[in-house]
This record gives structure tokens, sequence and C-alpha cells, in this order.
């Protein structure tokens, strides 16, 4: 066998595998060293996936040998090889991460299931992001949606509202994922063919009815999984009771790939001047990523719950990536792909403190965070430096972001969307704040509800936290290396779309 | 004796309806069928037997722990075919691989068998743990608040 | 008027489609009841089935099976995709063969020498003395297939009175030897002009589909499962009883009492 060829097929083999082989493993340690050693697995291929794509250009791989249009294919280029690069490295960080928040936080006797059902999660997000067939897409998607309820379902153990939450994200993302088969019918009705490139070339020159309803299931479709701003109602309630672990790791994976599927789709599947797009762009994805960008940040500030802050925040920052797509440049993509990255590993981070207060006070209202500072002082600052990340604060990957997006924002001649960007920037520095004057100034509650013991959390979940803090400030120092990838990426979709560069 | 007729008619059916699981399950190489209708067909037929005869009579048939482990077999006799197929040099599910001196596509018809075997067994396993859990479980709150 | 009105006829199943569509969200969007709920989803993601089902009737359409010079690489690839005219076809030169005991046709699962055979049937099935339906069928292959079918099964197989049955086994033996032996390309546009007019069943949706029907049953399997360990967990699966039950927990009874009899107003 030759491992370099069967490279790209190899995220979604080893995860795969592992998976249903966890249902098996006795309760315990077990299940977790076992989906530690193969979400680093599949960590190792995706870099050597990203370092060959780097190098050789894009890889298409064909599964069953049989050649693409009429077989499977999958197509890799810089832009999935990020996004995959993404999900696995978060997925290494958080499977370590998730033992002591999971002991606590999900029954015993689930935790191999628990553990089965986040690698399953994690191939059905990196099998999206790979994959180079339309039909396909929407496979993995549901392989992720519906691990992804289950897992949110297992936070029940300490609040009955998780399955509320996750029925009522089954029954959006399900509306979601068939408006997108809906999508892809009219497509393959239009072109007859699943395949991406082979789409793209059929569907030159068809602007008919048929291919704009198409499309605009497909982005509504899509629009519902990524919690698109009037379609975010399951976000928050989902992200607030799921266990700590799911929340850093959906948070920082899973409306990422959806994004990234829109891209995909808008930037190589149908043509860029294709002018219904054009006003999709302008009318729908720029007055949505605004308004989300506001109003979510807005609902963040009232929440009593932090959880629920960062979760509303999450469709804030939802609205900055979808701003940036809407200004259709290479600058505009380029700043999207950037957020993407750099606000998994913020998310990520944020969460992941959150699940350290868990594990000591018992909650995630903003009480518990009262006089934290002196209480766990390593988790504090992990929340502080995301936090300031979160808002912009130069020397972190939050200030790349915004200055890329910026200066899309004003090289689209968008003045006004550069201006909106820093003012909404000040909400995220008002929700952020006042967590911080609550960590850092309030005394901690000596009893009742909220008293905890002056303990830090235990290493096991301060290291994986602490790696993302790291990136946050290393890719926030070294702006060529996202910066750099991303804009190769933005080009290449530029050029797949035939759009000028 | 209550439902004779029912309870003698389930014994009279149980074996056909297996029987037929299998033939939709091999005949899927070649026709309509396959591994996900014979597996949901296969899974019937425990299913009517847990409806005439009660779930832990079945049970004692096909224990829950059993299925589990029919499940990740059957799981791994799809992903292993491809695995196997890797290691023999071809791409992932290259069945040729497996007879590559064939010279009618041998190797097709061996590995669509293997696949389609796992995932009879996956979706057999798997509809029968979502009946025995839903069947099964113990309700906690009294029958008349429902 | 006319017009307008076959236009509405003809397209009699997406009509199907948008109103279960349209009735399955509005269950979805309408009713209270967690059950209710995912009926509805289901009942959505069945139009969707039908839809793609109808995109899969293409009139006039012919099996994808690559002509001319990839031989191998059609007969490799069209084995399933045939679909039931050349299986049909298959099956009856098989009876036809075992029938005769004339030939030996040892028939290969390659699509093209169904089509061989279909095409052969085609000529050779309405063969001299043979009375009656067969005479009148058309070119649709599978209705050929299904007649022969039928007449095999109602004549015995080495009945005088039957047609012929040797020579067209025979035949299909042939041709299908032929067809092996390289002659190739006339013989598949021969194919093509036999399988012109049927109302061709592409395979593709209906794979496609089976897909998506085994990812409706997982969805339905999780969200039942939800409803039963929420109804486990609150007692009920009403909406509005649920949120009623969630506003006692955070705010105190005050807040509950006052959601309950908005729900109660509402309801």
């Amino acid at each position: 066998m030759n491992l370099i060829a069967q490279l790209p097929v190899l995220p979604i083999i080893i995860p795969i595998v592992a998976a249903p082989i966890t249902l098996l493993l006795p309760k315990g340690r077990v299940p977790h060293l076992w989906a530690c050693l193969f979400s680093w697995l599949t960590f190792a291929a995706c870099i050597a996936l990203f370092a060959e794509v780097s190098s050789t250009g894009p890889i298409s791989y064909h599964l069953g040998d049989w050649a693409p249009p009429i077989g499977i294919e999958y197509y890799i280029d810089l832009a999935n090889a990020l996004v995959l690069l993404l999900v696995s490295g978060i997925a290494a960080v958080v499977f370590p991460y998730a033992y002591r928040s999971v002991q606590l936080e999900v029954d015993e006797r689930q935790t191999p299931l628990f553990y089965g059902a986040l690698l399953i999660c994690m191939t059905g997000l990196l099998g999206v992001t790979i994959t180079g067939d339309a039909f396909n897409v929407f496979v993995f998607l549901e392989i992720s949606s519906l691990s992804g309820y289950a897992l949110i379902a297992m936070g029940a153990r300490r609040d009955r509202r998780a399955l509320t939450a996750a029925f009522n994200y089954l029954v959006m993302g399900t509306i979601g994922a068939t408006f997108f088969v809906i999508g892809l019918g009219l497509l393959y009705q239009a072109t007859g063919t699943l395949n991406m490139a082979d789409l793209a070339d059929r569907l030159i020159g068809q602007d008919n009815r048929m291919v704009e309803a198409g499309f605009a299931f497909i982005l509504v479709g899509m629009g519902l999984k990524l919690a698109m701003f009037p379609m975010h109602l399951w976000l928050p309630n989902a992200y607030t009771y799921a266990p700590s672990a799911v929340t850093a790791f959906m948070a920082a994976t899973a409306t990422k790939v959806a994004v990234y599927v829109i891209i995909r789709f808008i930037f190589s599947v149908f043509n860029f001047d294709f002018a219904f797009i054009g006003a999709a762009f302008t009318y729908v994805l720029l007055p949505l990523g605004l308004a989300g960008m506001f109003v979510a940040s807005f609902v963040a500030l009232f929440q009593e719950d932090v959880k629920r802050m960062l979760a509303y925040s999450s469709v804030a920052q939802i609205g900055y990536m979808l701003l940036g797509l809407s200004f259709a440049t290479v600058e505009g993509l380029t700043a999207t792909l950037v957020h993407i990255f750099n606000h998994a590993l913020m998310k990520g981070a944020l969460f992941m403190a959150v699940g350290c207060v868990v594990l000591r006070a018992g909650s995630h209202s903003i009480y518990a965070f009262a006089g934290l500072s002196k209480r766990m002082p390593v988790t504090t600052w992990a929340f502080l430096i995301s936090g300031l990340s979160l808002i912009g604060v130069p020397l972190t990957v939050g200030f790349i972001s915004k200055w890329y997006l910026l200066q899309a924002a004003f090289e689209a001649g968008h003045w006004y969307a550069g201006f909106l960007i820093v003012a909404s920037s000040l909400i995220a520095l008002a929700y952020v704040g006042r967590v911080a004057e609550v960590m850092l100034l309030r005394e901690p509650a000596e009893d009742g509800k909220y008293a905890m013991p002056k303990e830090e959390a235990p290493l096991s979940m301060l290291i994986p936290m602490w790696v993302l803090v790291a990136a946050n400030i290393y890719f926030g120092v070294r702006t060529d290396l996202t910066g750099g990838i991303a804009q190769r990426a933005a080009e290449t979709l530029m050029s797949m779309a035939g759009g000028a560069p | 004796m209550e439902h004779l007729i029912l309870r003698v008619t389930t014994k009279l059916m149980f074996a056909p309806i297996i029987l037929f699981a299998f033939y939709v399950q091999f005949h899927g190489d070649y026709g309509p069928g396959g591994g996900f209708q014979a597996g949901v067909i296969f899974a019937v037929a425990f299913i009517l037997h847990a409806f005439c005869f009660g779930l832990d009579e079945t049970k004692k048939v096909l224990p829950q722990k059993a299925l589990i482990v029919m499940m990740v077999i059957g799981f791994l006799f799809y992903a292993g075919t491809g695995v196997v197929t890797m290691l023999l040099g071809a791409n992932f599910l290259g069945y040729d691989a497996l007879v590559p001196e064939s010279t009618h596509h041998a190797g097709q018809h061996y590995g669509i068998l293997l696949v389609e075997w796992g995932v009879g067994t996956a979706v057999a396993s798997t509809m029968l743990t979502i009946f025995y859990h839903f069947a099964g479980r113990e309700p906690d709150i009294d029958q008349e608040d429902w | 008027m006319d017009d307008w009105l076959t236009f509405i006829l003809e397209r009699y199943n997406y009509w199907i489609v948008i109103m279960l569509m349209m009735t399955g969200l509005y269950i979805v969007f309408a009713r209270g009841n967690l059950v209710k709920k995912i009926v509805g989803l289901n009942i959505f993601q069945t139009s969707v089935f039908i839809y793609y089902i109808t995109i899969g009737k293409i009139v006039d359409g012919t099996a994808p099976i690559y002509m001319g010079g990839e031989l191998e690489a059609a007969s490799h690839h069209g084995g399933k995709e045939a679909g039931g005219a050349g299986h049909g076809a298959e099956a009856a030169a098989h009876d036809a063969a075992a029938a005769g005991e004339a030939v030996h046709a040892k028939i290969d699962n390659s699509a093209l020498d169904h089509g061989q055979e279909l095409k052969d049937a085609l000529k050779h099935a309405p063969a001299p003395e043979e009375g009656g339906s067969l005479h009148e069928l058309p070119d649709a292959g599978d209705k050929i297939a299904n007649a022969m079918g039928d007449h095999l099964g109602k004549t015995p197989p080495a009945d005088a009175s039957g047609f012929d049955v040797g020579s067209a086994a025979g035949g299909a033996h042939d041709a299908a030897g032929n067809a092996a032996g390289g002659v190739g390309d006339g013989a598949a546009d021969a194919l093509h002009g036999a399988m012109d007019a049927v109302v061709y069943t592409n395979p593709l949706p209906h794979v496609l589909i089976l897909t998506a029907i085994v990812v409706g049953v997982a969805t339905t399997a999780v969200g039942l499962a939800l409803a039963v360990r929420i109804r486990e967990a609150y007692g009920t699966i009403e909406e509005d009883e649920l949120e009623a039950a969630d506003e006692i927990a955070e705010f105190g009874h005050a807040a509950g009492e006052r959601a309950q009899a908005e729900a109660g107003a509402g309801a």
C-alpha cells in the first residue's frame, strides 16, 4: 500500500473504524485513551495531507477506483485542507480535555458511547470537508449532525433542558439538511451529475429558474445548519446545555464546516458571475451578516449564563464570516477563511475555560465566575486572553481576523461595513468585559449555590486549553501563516469561480 | 394459551422471512435487493417474534449484547473490505484488487458481496437495537399519567 | 384553458411533492406535540423522496452505457443500470434456454449482453407460428420481457403449440457470442434503437433516495428516542408545557404559572 496515495482517505477511515470499536471497550479510562489515540492519528494524517496539498497542489482521490464524474471523488485543495487541519486539530485537543469533564457531566455507562459518537461526529465533519461529491456532503453532514444530537442530549444528566435543546436542533437541522437535498435534486435535474467539478462545468451558462431555486434551497438549508442570523434559534440552547467538551468541539468546528460548504458551493459549484448569486450576496448575506453581528452581540450582552453568552457571540461571529463572503472579493474570502480558523481557536479556548469552571463550581452562570481569579487563576487568564482575542486586541488572532475583514470591507467599497465591524467589536468588548469584571473584581461566594473550592482545574484540562490559548497568540503574531494560506486558498477558489482575482 | 393462531402463524412465518432476507441479501448483487433491505427484513422476523412471544423470549434468542457486537462486526466488514483493498494496493473499496488476475472483474462481485453482508448485519442489528430500546424501556412514570 | 389544465395535470407528481412538503412543514411548525413534529418531519422528507423518484423517470432515455470502444467499461458499469428491461430479458432468455435445451447459454452478467439478448428477443420472439400477444408487442423492452415471461409461464416449455423456444434461445446465444466477439458497435446501435421511446428509470436517484431514507430512519429513531427521554424527564411531550416547566424551574412558580396561563390562552 502506498501511504501517500492513500492519504486523502485516511482522515475518514481512521476515526470511522475506531468509532464502532469504542462501543466494545470496557467502561472507564480505556475508551477515552482509545479515542484520543485515534484523534491524534487523524490529526497526523491531516497534517500530512495539508503538507502534501500545499506543496503539490490539489489532490483528487477516486473511491473504489471509479473515475469521477461517475465515481465519488475526494477533492482536496488548500481551502479544505485548512478546514481539515482545523477540525482534526480541535478534535486532537478536545479529546484529551474531555476525560474529566465527561466524568462529571455524562453518565458513566454512556462514556464508550460518548467517545464513539464524538469520533463519528468528527468523521462526519471531516467527510463534509474532504468530499468532492455534492450528495456525499449531505450524507456526511447527517452523520455529524445525528451524532451531534445524541452528544448534546447527553448533557441531560446535569440539566434536562439538554433534551429539548437537542430535539429542537434535530428538527431544525433535519429541515436544513432536507432543504439541502431538495437543492441538490434541482441541480441534479438540471445537469445530471453530482460531482462538484462536473456540476460547475455543466452549470456554465445555465441561469434558469431551476438552478436559482436549487441555489436558494442550498443556501437556506446550510443557513439553518450554520445558524445564519434569523435561523440561529436552535444554537444558544444546544450549546448551553451540551456537555462542555461537546460545546467546545461543536462551537469550534460544526458551524465552520457549514460555512465552508457554502463557500464551496458558491465559488466552485455555481458560476460566480451567475447574477442571482450576486443578488444573494448583496441582499441576503450582507444584510444578514450585519444584522447577526449586532443583534446577536446585543443579546449576548444581557445573558446571565456565560455559556449562552458565548453561544450568542458565536452567532455574531458567523455574521462576520458571512460578511467577508458577501464582498465577493479575494480579500473578503481570505478574511472569511482566516476568521473560520481563528474563531475556532478562540471559541474553543473560551468554551474549554467555561468547562473548567463547570468542573469546579458546577455551574456556568455568571455568578459562578465571581472572584474566579482568586480561585482558579490559570483558567481565568486563559479565559481573559481568548476573550481579548474575541474582541480583536492586537497580538491575538482576533485582531488578524478583524484586520483582514476591515481591509476587505474598505477595498470592496463597503466603508460603512468597516465601521459596523468596529462598532460590533465594541459590543464584544462590553460582554467579555462584563465577565472579566466579575472574575477579577468581585469577591468569590463563600457559601451558597456558587461557592467553590480554591482548586485549579486538573492538568488534563488545563494543558489542552492552554494549547489553544497559545495558538491564539502564536497565530496572532505569525500573521503570515494563516493569512498567507488563506489568501492562496481564496485565490484558488476565486479562479475556480471564474471571477476576477 | 392465548393467541394460539398468531403464535402458530409466527412460528410458521419466522423461517421463511429469514430465508427471504437471505435471498434479498444475496440477490442484491444482481438485482433489486441488498444489505439495507435484507437487514430490515431479517429484523422484522425477530420483531414479529417479540410481538407474539414477548420481548424477553426474543432477547433469549438474540441478546442485546450480541446485537452490539453484530453492529460493530457488520460495520467493520464494510470498512474492512475497503481497508483490505487499500492494503492490496488499490484505492479504498477498489474491489478489483481482491482478484487482480480476473479478466471479468470477479473482484467486484466478491467485494460487493462482502460489503453488502456487512451492511446487512449492521442494519439488522441496528434495527433490532432500536426496537429493543423502544419496546423494552421501563417507564419511569405511571401508566395513568401518560 | 386547455393548455394550462394540461400543464397542471402533466406535472401532477410535482404537485403531490409540493403538497406533501407544505403539509409536513406545517405540521412541524404548528404542532406542539413532539411526536407529531417527528411525523411532520417524516412527511416532509417523504415529499423529497417522491421528488427524487420523479426526476429518475426519463422519457426516451436509455441506460448510461458507453457504446463503442469502451466495451469493457460498459459491461462493467452497466451491470445494475440496465435496470428492469435488460433484466427481464435476461430472465426470459434464461427460461427459453432451459426450455429448449438447444443451447446452454452461459449468460454473463454484463449490461451489453443483457441488451443483446433484449434486442435478440425483439427480433426472434415474434417468431413464425407464434400467435397472440407477442406479435403486438411494441418495442418497449420491458414489455417484451414481461410478455415473454408470461407466455413461458403459461405454456409448458416443450409444448409443440408454443413458439419455437429453442430457436429464440439459440439466437440469443449466437448474438451474445457475436457481441462478445467484438461486433460490439453495430450491436450496440441496434440496442439503442430497441430501447427508444422507453420511459427509462434512472437508478441513481433511487440509490440517492435509499441513502436519504436510511438517514431519515436514523433521524426518526433519534428524534423519538429524545421524545421518550423528554417524557421521562418532564412527564410531558407538549411543547408549551415543557416551556412552562422550564420557566418554573428557572424563575419560580409565579412565572411558570403565568407561562402556563399564556399557554392555556394560546391553546
